[in-house]
């Protein structure tokens, strides 16, 4: 295995491997993504050249397009989409493969486990039979649901009502033997307060230990992808508020990204400033609801209500920004929604001293404590070989050694000309991924001072009259501005035809957008890759073996946010 | 009974009201009075008292709203100075049902299942856009209302919705108690016929 690969070196691999089979093509699409299209039939031979060779190590996301509205009368109504990361190199690579209504194509599960949950999704939501998967089940639609919603023939607000929950149940696994073994099992959420909401977990135990856990997730599908097909593209912004609901802005951010890269447009220095503050503001009140709850979960009710006096402190500032607290939506496709009120960036200059000593405070609480120390040291340690082939990323994966942040392997916005670095583990263990969110807050506190202190002058949005919406005195002042206002609102923004990956380094990890457009004013597929989906499918593993009361931690350190985890 | 014995105890738990209407009369009406209905009244008055000051919600969060209701228990607007800061897990032993967040046809019979194990009197507040109609997740797998499935006494609009009016939702079940407010719609609920009976 090669240690350093560059970028171009893993082109030409793809390019090379494209080429050289029949029925493969390598190409880059306008705004600058690799992508290999293959036949169904080499998926297999394909991804383990990949795997085996080292040059594409993580598998990020899998999905699927449904192609009977884009291109009608095509003979395979399906792509499925897979996207690959180096951990070398740092370059993405798509790969496409076109599959028919009733075929069926093979799991790549036993290359890259991380893959498992991603293809049960493609299942549930399109009907996509993945051949030799280890369990092809529905996942995030209840277990009585017929039909597959995300094909276009299905309509959006079609409910179908689920009479029961389902008992206690486990995936097949030929090498688990209960003989000989008085196990009892255990249901946990999903309502239960350790599970925060919709998290539900399954475990059967031998006395104190884990002999086989499983986990369901779904309880919060509300549909996300469905709804950003049915909206124009600046109405999916509060939806994607409701992703990683404890850092809202961050995931507005990464939407309006995505879609201004398809666009080709970039926004104006002072947008990015907003931007990149109200991320790092986001960041660090994530990591105090993270830390805050699972020090509830482990007996320190006071690290919460602490926490939570200063996470008020910058739902203050948010709302001094745009009104709203929690859910902001403060972007817009092409900048921000508004200029910042006066004297707000020394607003956020003084929260951040405040916002400093609340996290040395917590260190101080938590860090040294011997009961803390206990319930987090040598728990759900993972390797970084295993963390990257589950698809870990963010503090999770950082904590298991391995230093990839977005922020600094492909910068955007202005993230390149601020100092910061980027905290990194050894053990992977829950107290590593406590350290790890600790350094990262102090870290983001330093970023938003830097960018506080030196705001870029200028204009908060672009003003590219087919894109951003007039001032309303235009509108309200002149015939151009009402026609413009008009004409954007009625038929909406309208980006090229084509399709792109493009991803944020979210307070959980990776948050990616793959957008697929038909020029229309409506996405014309969205797929969102949560960082918690890929992190959450190991947690049956990380638990198996180890004691029932270190369940609990585990989950508190993977920061499982429902609202990305089922979008 | 204490209540009937302790003439100072019973007058200070008299609404304001009732307390003109008795002064009026002379004290033998008084004493038919007490030995007809208005102990009853008296009674109910004590135990709705004790009910609205000390409600003890189940924090059904699922979503966003599920965080700011954080904030509705933390530091800032702490809802002990309510009586309800006592949140409890079981169903068993909570008499509040705070939905605070979208409610799937996944969740449902999980919902319905925990509002049947809970002890009368229970009460339902339904938090925020989502759980009281869907939000504007009209979409394929979000329950447009969980009044669809159980009987809500308060909504609070809003999404999320601020940490005051959450508030103004906890202060509002509480009048209603007071007041014995008839809940028609608890009292002619019945289960969803779409569900499986519980074995």
């Amino acid at each position: 295995m090669e240690t350093t690969t560059t970028n171009d070196q893993t082109r030409d691999y793809a390019r090379e491997l494209g080429i050289a089979a029949a029925g493969h093509q390598f190409l880059t699409t306008p705004v600058g993504d690799d992508v290999l299209e293959i036949n169904k039939d080499s998926v297999t031979e394909v991804f383990r050249r990949f795997k085996d060779s080292g040059k594409f190590d993580m598998l990020i996301d899998v999905t699927c397009v449904d192609h009977s509205k884009l291109t009608p009368g095509r003979k395979k109504r399906f792509d499925v989409v897979y996207h690959l990361f180096s951990t070398k190199s740092f370059s993405r690579l798509r790969v496409k493969a076109q599959v028919g209504e009733e075929e069926t194509i093979a799991s790549i599960t036993p290359i890259y486990r991380g893959a498992n949950w991603f293809e049960r999704e493609a299942f549930d939501m399109f009907g996509v039979r993945f051949d030799g998967h280890p369990n092809l089940t529905r996942i995030l639609t209840h277990h009585e649901f017929v039909g597959h919603p995300l094909r276009k023939d299905y309509d959006a607000d079609q409910q179908q009502h689920c009479s029961s929950a389902l008992p206690v149940h486990f995936q097949p696994d030929p090498n688990f033997k209960s003989e000989g073994r008085q196990l009892v099992p255990l249901n946990i959420g999903p309502s239960h307060p350790a599970t925060h909401g919709t998290l539900r977990i399954m475990a059967e135990i031998d006395g104190e230990t884990i002999a086989r856990a499983n986990v369901e997730i779904g309880f919060l599908h509300r549909c996300f992808e469905k709804m950003a097909e049915t909206h124009p593209y600046n109405q999916v912004i509060p939806y994607t508020d409701r992703l990683n609901y404890c850092s809202a802005p961050m995931n507005n951010i990464g939407y309006c990204k995505a879609v201004e890269r398809l666009l080709g447009v970039e926004i104006p220095q002072k947008a990015q400033a907003m931007r990149v503050i109200l991320a790092e503001l986001s960041r660090v009140i994530d990591h105090f609801i993270c830390l805050g709850a699972m020090a509830v979960d482990l007996g320190a009710l006071t690290g919460f209500f602490h926490l939570f006096t200063y996470r008020e402190l910058v739902y203050t500032l948010f709302e001094k920004l745009c009104g709203a607290r929690l859910t902001v939506s403060m972007t817009r496709i092409g900048g921000m929604a508004q200029d910042a009120p006066e004297g707000w960036f020394d607003d956020v200059l003084d929260a951040v001293k405040k916002l400093n000593a609340a996290v040395d405070e917590l260190d101080r609480l938590l860090t040294g404590n011997k009961i803390w120390q206990q319930r987090t040291q040598n728990i759900g340690a993972i390797s970084a070989e295993d963390a990257i082939s589950w698809g870990y990323t963010g503090p999770c994966l950082r904590a298991a050694g391995v230093g990839i942040d977005l922020r600094k392997t492909q910068p955007y916005y202005m993230y390149d000309q601020l100092d910061f670095k980027i905290p990194v583990g050894t053990t992977g263990d829950v107290f590593d991924r406590y350290l790890v969110r600790v350094a990262e807050m102090k870290e983001s506190l330093k970023i938003v001072e830097q960018v506080c202190k030196n705001v870029p002058a200028g204009d908060y949005t672009i003003r590219d009259k087919s894109i951003v919406l007039p001032e309303k005195s235009e509108v309200y002042g002149n015939i151009e501005g009402l026609m413009n206002h008009f004409m954007l609102v009625i038929k909406g923004l309208r980006p090229p035809v084509g399709d792109l990956y493009d991803a944020t380094e979210a307070a959980n990890g990776e948050l990616g957008f793959y957008l697929v457009s038909d020029g229309s004013g409506r996405p014309y597929r969205l797929k969102v890759r949560p960082p918690c989906f890929a992190i959450y499918q190991s947690f049956p593993d990380s638990v198996t073996g180890g004691l029932l009361s270190d369940v609990i931690p585990i989950m508190g350190s993977m920061n499982l946010i429902a609202g990305e985890l089922d979008r | 009974m204490g209540e009937t014995q302790n003439n100072q105890s019973t007058e200070l738990l008299h609404p304001p009201g009732a307390q003109q209407l008795i002064s009026s009369l002379n004290d033998r009406a008084l004493e038919e009075m007490s030995k007809s209905f208005a102990f009853a009244t008296r009674l109910d008055d004590l135990v709705a008292w004790g009910a609205k000051n000390a409600l003890w919600p189940l924090p059904y969060g699922t979503a966003c709203c599920g965080i700011e209701l954080m904030s509705v228990m933390g530091p800032k607007y702490d809802l002990a100075r309510f009586g309800a800061e006592v949140v409890r897990f079981s169903p068993r032993q909570a008499d509040l049902l705070l939905v605070a967040g979208t409610i799937t046809e996944k969740m449902v019979p999980v919902l319905v299942h925990i509002y049947e194990q809970m002890l009368d009197p229970k009460y339902v507040i339904s938090m925020g856009a989502c759980a009281s109609s869907g939000g504007f997740y009209r979409s394929y797998h979000v329950l447009q209302g969980i009044d669809k499935v159980i009987p809500v006494d308060v909504f609070v609009p809003g999404c999320p919705p601020t940490p005051e009016a959450v508030l103004d939702g906890v202060m509002t079940l509480q009048r209603m108690i007071a007041e014995h407010t008839p809940r028609p719609w608890r009292d002619n609920w019945k289960r969803p016929s779409f569900l499986k009976p519980i074995e």
